[in-house]
């Protein structure tokens, strides 16, 4: 099954539960062999069924809760968020501790774990994530950046704490 | 200290997204700035943590077996049971409509599929003819440029015997197609250059085994499927020795 590991993976982050990861993979796939024939040959599979996926997670009940939580400021124009650092090598430099970063990138909010996700692990291009996400490609490179920062302090309060 | 324009900048760089010009001007940039360098340091480490960190969760073995199941079943038709023959002939009509509706949907769907196939090779095509460096394998010789392919795409094919022909061979190229691994074979006849594309036919011997004779803006393009592998032969020489190559080639498969 292509991508199959991968979806679940994306999934569980999304839900961050492993029943809700389930139900969610289960209705990707059947969605995506009921519209197969909507699928272009040619065009891009992976953001394809990446699509399936997120359309099928922001219509469910931890999708919509974690949708009508989004701060409203996400993309607004506005001061990127500042870095509570310590000293400019601490903490990532210190990155042995994996658990540590998926502890805090659990706690940044959807848009922002998913748009980290797609680009650090999926390696997908500002281009696909935009076309995924359908916003700009301006609001991929700023949604991007402060989702590091967000990430970024968040690593910083796990550690603190 | 000037940085602002950078610091938005430095994502872009660790992405690999930055266009060239404004990447030499960041690289003179960072030379003097050690903030915005330190900066692109850890942005850099975090993206490289939270890609080993990301995948974090495996599906249980059980829920994988559940869902191939349900692909697998998904995938087999399911046949009504004709114990009642009084809705045979409702079914055989239904059958019937639904049979033609399929088949004008296909045809439509794949003369779409088709040109879009063509497209994208007459594109590859005018590409390969604009490089300095149109292949990657040169030689005239068959016997070279068949075995330069091997380990690189998952099939193989055979090449025509020339020496009787007019055309030469000038060489080949691997080439993508639908993300997947294909040969790009580059034929010389008097001043025209001709490409001839083999990709696995992915759309399995459900697609209709049709061939393809058509004029994309002026190319001459021709196309047939042979033994689980789909031909493109796409160029601007005449229609007659378009059709002579293929024949060659179609001998040769």
């Amino acid at each position: 099954m292509p991508l199959f590991d991968r979806l679940y993976n994306f999934a569980h982050w999304l839900t961050q539960n492993r029943e809700e990861a389930e139900d969610l993979v289960q209705e990707t796939f059947a969605k995506a062999l009921n519209g197969f024939s909507s699928f272009r040959p040619g065009t891009n599979f992976r953001a394809w069924i990446y699509q399936i996926l997120r359309n099928t997670f922001l219509t469910s009940r931890t999708g919509l809760q974690a949708t009508a939580t989004m701060p409203l400021d996400l993309d607004h124009d506005q001061e990127i968020l500042p870095v509570a650092e310590k000293t400019p090598e601490s903490i990532l430099l210190q990155r042995s501790d994996q658990q540590l970063v998926r502890r805090a990138l659990a706690k940044v909010p959807v848009p922002y774990r998913e748009v980290l996700l797609l680009c650090e692990f999926e390696e997908m291009s500002y281009q696909e994530i935009s076309a995924l996400l359908v916003i700009p490609m301006g609001t991929v490179m700023s949604r991007l950046s402060r989702a590091r920062r967000a990430l970024r302090n968040a690593i910083q309060e796990s550690q603190g704490s | 200290m000037g940085c602002a324009i950078w610091t938005e900048k430095l994502d872009a760089c660790i992405d690999g997204e930055l266009p060239a010009d404004d990447a030499c001007a960041l690289h003179e940039h960072l030379r003097g700035c050690p903030a915005c360098t330190a900066e692109l340091l850890r942005l850099s480490q975090q993206k490289s943590a939270v890609h080993a960190a990301a995948l974090a969760f495996a599906p249980d073995p059980a829920f994988r077996a559940r869902i191939q199941a349900r692909i697998r079943t998904s995938s087999t038709p399911h046949r009504p049971s004709l114990r009642n023959w009084r809705w045979l002939p409702i079914l055989a009509t239904a059958a019937a409509l639904l049979l033609l509706i399929a088949g004008v949907l296909t045809l439509r769907h794949d003369a779409r599929s088709d040109a879009q196939l063509v497209s994208e090779l007459v594109d590859q095509h005018v590409a390969t003819l604009a490089s300095s460096n149109p292949v990657d394998v040169i030689s005239t010789d068959r016997h070279t440029v068949k075995p330069w392919f091997a380990g690189k795409i998952p099939f193989s094919f055979n090449l025509p015997e020339l020496q009787d022909s007019p055309f030469t061979l000038a060489g080949g190229k691997l080439s993508y197609l639908g993300q997947s691994p294909g040969a790009q074979l580059i034929f010389n006849i008097r001043q025209h250059r001709i490409s001839v594309f083999v990709f696995q036919d992915r759309d399995t011997a459900d697609a209709p085994q049709r061939d393809l004779s058509d004029t994309t803006l002026a190319f001459e393009v021709r196309s047939w499927r042979h033994n689980g592998l789909r031909y493109f032969v796409i160029g601007d020489a005449s229609p007659q020795d378009i059709d002579k190559l293929s024949a060659l080639i179609k001998a040769a498969g």
